[in-house]
């Protein structure tokens, strides 16, 4: 029997449950191993080659090298993993965040300051977003 | 006998660290956000407790996805805090509580809540920021600290049910320590966020400000919130706040609220804080 997952009518957002994690297994070790420096220089230096040490699909090579995070979310990717990714980048979290949502770094921060997206209109897949 | 006290939850958002960490607590962004935590610095020093058992989660730090405990208490002597990938905070390390979270550990898996004990762990932003927000900067950390992760990062986190009946077996143990302890619960994360997805930056006020009414006034009912409320209505990472519950939980039945803050923004994040006293 298929696992019940009431958050799949929630829009715009991928919740990391096990189907998720068992398919971003190696795509989220492999963020892992840039906690370490000389691991974040030998990644910098050549990134193909470095992913290629990896058991990682091919799209999720692809989705790394493109830095496209919701593309790597969509592959299994945690944002807490993918955070060393974008750390190794000198980004930040809300670069990050932003990245996703279609918007540039500025509309981003701009509605942050504005009180942030509104629930009216996103909390059902369908409705129209608001905000 | 050791006794809980107090118990305050607080945001634990990367950045607020590094505002901290290289005094920008001052600017026109981050002035309204510390703002909030000038009275509950103060008052931590009138009551500072001799152990705080911190709940909260790692980050992908000290666990990765090799081994994901639901509940973990850490036992050891201190936790250094972790480089995260931009070097370890400039914090003091972490002392810990070991005769205390032993007992701890021994009588709430004889309460039947099956914790995964752990004696060598990093710490990272999830516990050194609220610290860093209640202590500031010191040489030392001012007390002992039991730190207590949770898993929020893989779905699915412990209902919030369980974690409000889990903060009531951690007070049946304090109860029954022998040592004349104060002891705070603090329990971190929050409030409204998302991080991902086309949906990130989602902020829900009126939710937050329901859910910090009703930490007090009716704890019981927020308990049964399921998870995909707090996912539909706060967020994917706004289910952090499952923590808060063991925090809640952890203070018995009558509390009274001393202080809160609420904030947005904090980056990405909805900053709520509160500090409760039992009563």
């Amino acid at each position: 029997m298929a696992l019940d997952k009431p958050y799949a009518d929630v829009p715009g957002t991928t919740i990391f449950d096990a189907q998720m994690a068992r398919m971003g297994y190696h795509l989220n070790q492999f963020c892992m191993s840039l906690m370490k420096e000389e691991n974040r220089k030998r990644f910098l230096s050549n990134q193909r080659a470095y992913l290629d040490e990896w058991p990682m699909s091919e799209e999720q090579k692809l989705a790394v090298l493109a830095r496209d995070y919701n593309r790597m979310i969509a592959a299994g990717g945690n944002i807490y993993f993918l955070s060393k990714m974008f750390a190794t980048d000198g980004k930040s979290f809300q670069f990050a965040a932003g990245s996703m949502t279609g918007m540039t770094q500025e509309e981003y921060a701009e509605m942050m300051l504005k009180g942030g997206r509104s629930i009216e209109g996103n909390r059902y897949k369908g409705e129209k977003p608001n905000g | 006998m050791a006794r809980i006290t107090a118990g305050a939850t607080m945001s634990h958002v990367p950045v607020v660290g590094r505002a901290i960490d290289t005094d920008q607590t001052g600017t026109d962004y981050w002035k309204p956000a510390f703002a909030g935590f000038e009275f509950s610095k103060k008052w931590i020093k009138d009551n500072l407790p001799d152990v705080i058992f911190l709940v909260y989660n790692d980050h992908a730090t000290a666990f990765d996805m090799k081994i994901i405990p639901t509940f973990g208490i850490g036992c050891a002597e201190e936790f250094p805090p972790a480089d995260e990938g931009y070097g370890p905070r400039p914090v003091p390390t972490v002392k810990g509580a070991p005769d205390l979270a032993w007992h701890i550990a021994q009588s709430v898996i004889q309460d039947d809540f099956d914790l995964t004990i752990i004696n060598e762990m990093k710490v990272d932003h999830g516990l050194t920021v609220p610290l860093s927000l209640m202590f500031g900067k010191p040489k030392e950390w001012p007390c002992r600290v039991i730190p207590f992760p949770v898993n929020v990062v893989l779905y699915p986190p412990p209902s919030g049910s369980r974690c409000y009946a889990l903060g009531k077996a951690i007070r049946r143990a304090v109860e029954k320590f022998d040592e004349d302890l104060n002891v705070h619960v603090w329990g971190t994360g929050g409030m409204s966020h998302q991080l991902q997805g086309p949906r990130a930056g989602l902020i829900n006020r009126e939710w937050d400000k329901s859910f910090l009414d009703r930490l007090t006034s009716d704890p019981d009912a927020l308990a049964r919130i399921p998870h995909i409320e707090y996912v539909r209505e706060a967020g994917s990472e706004g289910i952090e706040m499952v923590m808060w519950l063991i925090m809640r939980g952890a203070l018995g039945d009558k509390v009274e609220e001393i202080h809160r803050h609420y904030h947005v923004p904090a980056s990405n994040t909805a900053l709520g804080h509160i500090i409760l006293e039992a009563r």
